[in-house]
């Protein structure tokens, strides 16, 4: 386990549990500051950011100290200089999931956050263009949520006429 | 009487409307935001001190002094369905915007209702230029959370495919490449080489593209009967060609003209975007993730990681040809040490058994049977694999919640990353250059789109 670094918000979780990679869970209040702090720190490169809707495992085992909500955030951050990854779980929110964006840390986040919103409708405070990526415009709903039915919205050939 | 709500070339508002993507699309200046704007223009260090140059980003100018054309989704040059609108000032580009999801096939929706078995063969058509990359990293995934070990020389079947697959696949760049510049030559003979793998894949897996080669556990079938002949002709052919690829292109001087200094990008942009890969070796940054965080059995060849200094297009183009020589080297080091032994993990619960043993064993019976309905069961947990794809850092995060489907399954695309650095490259340049930029990043769509 690495020692969170000494700008890291106090209160943060982490786990060394995970599979491979270093986890921390800090709230969505503390989430911006410690993924600051480990920019701070030395880890260079946001790789991944990704959402992940657990409404059939709200009671998921989590380290203590964390209360799962039904959307996490899943952010992989890097190192080069020290060959490591650490992966940032946020729970984002039930309802209204709602984050910072981490725009202003990692510009190279914009696209992953946007497919994030797009998909699973959680939303990123401060983003500067939180549009649809994937999806058509006028699509509605977020396809990966686990309540979006396969196959509920039928394709879309705008000019047949009648149902399919 | 003529329907209006038929669109016929009278009514272009609504074709217009029809193919707009409303907000997704380049707006005008006045409508975007300040942040938006800076991104459009290719603005990428805006923090720590580095903050954005209001001289940049034209703020002054007005929007009837320019003009938004699309560049795609059908241009030939975008590779696929790629959507770049750009903002023209005359022939140089001011803005750009990537326009994306024309090929959104919902993979990832797709991979929480297959079962583990099944989902080498949706993964494998995300990059379709080097499906080895998608299934490894997908299989490397799972593996890391059923904890079962690989054998010896299943590994070195991985490392070895791999590397064809990105040969194969720097040929298929070097090809495209070729051809956006005017080298049409270069088309045919990237192509004609990536035949020679192509057809050792059939041979060994069946199928020349796709291939759910690599599975969970260890890969599909062994190597034929006489590889080692095969992969020598394909070694010897290659290297010796890459060196023509030399003459038709490294010194020819209008191909030097349209790649030389332009489009270049810094080690500090890259890292800020996430870029990997290619591009970002191109800046200089030797991070290449066999060599960085070794996987497989990359720790025990050896070849040289291929960095550039000025990361422009044509750092980008030496390092792709060299990147050929490099992995050829490997392909040469896995033929002298191919280890003998199962080329897949022999736990029943996760590799059928073999044909013969099902007319004679229940046990074996019940296991194939299993296996090809239900699927096997990965414990619960959450993982995070990354490997080096031809085109950068391809991860799968996946999480698993008992069963014999991964209850999520993201990939992180390196082209779908890589794009977000095409603004700051088209900045400033001509249309023309744009051509040679969408090249050198080499997206894949269907990677970028899933």
């Amino acid at each position: 386990m690495i020692p969170l670094s000494p700008t890291a918000p106090p209160g943060v979780v982490t786990s060394d549990a995970l599979a491979s990679d270093v986890g921390c869970f800090p709230t969505r209040a503390q989430y911006l500051a410690l993924v600051r702090s480990f920019k701070d720190d030395g880890f260079e490169m946001c790789v991944d950011l990704c959402a992940v809707d657990y409404l059939e495992h709200l009671n998921r085992p989590l380290p203590d100290g964390v209360v799962g909500t039904r959307f996490e955030v899943v952010v992989n951050l890097l190192s080069l200089s020290k060959r490591q990854r650490v992966r940032v779980r946020v729970q984002a929110g039930d309802a209204d999931p709602e984050v910072d964006s981490l725009f202003d840390l990692y510009p190279g986040t914009e696209a992953m956050e946007r497919e994030a919103f797009d998909l699973f409708g959680v939303l990123f405070r401060a983003h500067p263009d939180l549009t649809r990526i994937l999806m058509p415009e006028e699509w509605e709903g977020h396809p990966l949520r686990k309540d979006y039915a396969v196959g509920r919205v039928p394709v879309q050939f705008k000019e047949a006429p009648g149902p399919r | 009487m003529s329907d209006p709500t038929v669109r016929v070339a009278e009514r272009v508002e609504l074709l217009a409307a029809e193919t707009s993507e409303g907000a997704q699309g380049l707006q005008s200046r006045r409508s975007t935001n300040k942040d938006e704007l800076g991104r459009e223009v290719g603005a990428v260090l805006r923090q720590s001190g580095l903050t954005l140059d209001p001289n940049d980003v034209d703020y002054e100018r007005r929007d009837d002094e320019t003009m938004i054309i699309n560049m795609g989704p059908a241009h030939p040059s975008t590779h696929g369905v790629l959507r770049l609108m750009l903002e023209l000032d005359g022939e140089f580009v001011l803005r750009t915007k990537p326009v994306i999801g024309y090929l959104h096939t919902g993979m990832e929706k797709t991979g929480e209702v297959l079962n583990y078995v099944q989902g080498g063969t949706n993964v494998t058509r995300m990059d379709y230029l080097s499906p080895i990359a998608n299934e490894l990293s997908y299989s490397m995934a799972v593996e890391k959370l059923l904890a079962i070990e690989v054998p010896e020389r299943a590994i070195w079947i991985r490392m070895m495919m791999s590397e064809l697959n990105r040969v194969a696949s720097h040929l298929v760049w070097m090809a495209t490449n070729g051809m956006d510049l005017g080298a049409t030559s270069m088309m045919i003979y990237g192509f004609r080489e990536r035949e020679l793998i192509l057809a050792f894949f059939e041979k060994t897996a069946g199928l020349r593209l796709n291939l759910n080669y690599v599975r969970p556990g260890g890969v599909a079938a062994d190597l034929p009967d006489g590889w080692e002949d095969d992969v020598l002709v394909i070694c010897d052919t290659i290297y010796e060609r890459t060196f023509e690829y030399d003459e038709l292109l490294t010194g020819q001087p209008i191909f030097r003209g349209r790649m030389i200094g332009v489009a270049p990008i810094s080690a500090e942009e890259a890292l800020a975007l996430g870029v990997t890969g290619p591009v970002l070796r191109s800046t200089g940054v030797a991070w290449d993730l066999r060599r960085s965080m070794p996987y497989l059995a990359y720790d025990q060849v050896e070849f040289d990681v291929i960095v550039g200094t000025y990361g422009d297009n044509f750092d980008r183009y030496a390092i792709r040809l060299n990147e050929i020589r490099e992995s050829v080297r490997i392909i040469r080091q896995c033929l002298e040490k191919m280890p003998s032994g199962d080329y897949r993990s022999q736990d029943p619960k996760v590799t059928p058994p073999p044909r013969a043993r099902i007319d004679e064993s229940m046990e074996a019976l019940i296991h194939h049977f299993k296996l090809f309905t239900e699927g096997f069961h990965v414990p619960a947990g959450e993982v995070y694999s990354a490997i080096e794809s031809p085109r950068g850092e391809l991860g799968c995060y996946l999480v698993a919640d008992g069963g014999p489907k991964p209850y999520r399954l993201h990939v992180r695309a390196p082209s779908f990353v890589n794009l977000q650095a095409v603004p700051l490259l088209m900045r400033g340049g001509s249309v023309s250059d744009a051509v040679t930029v969408i090249s050198t990043v080499d997206p894949i769509m269907g990677e970028v789109d899933r």
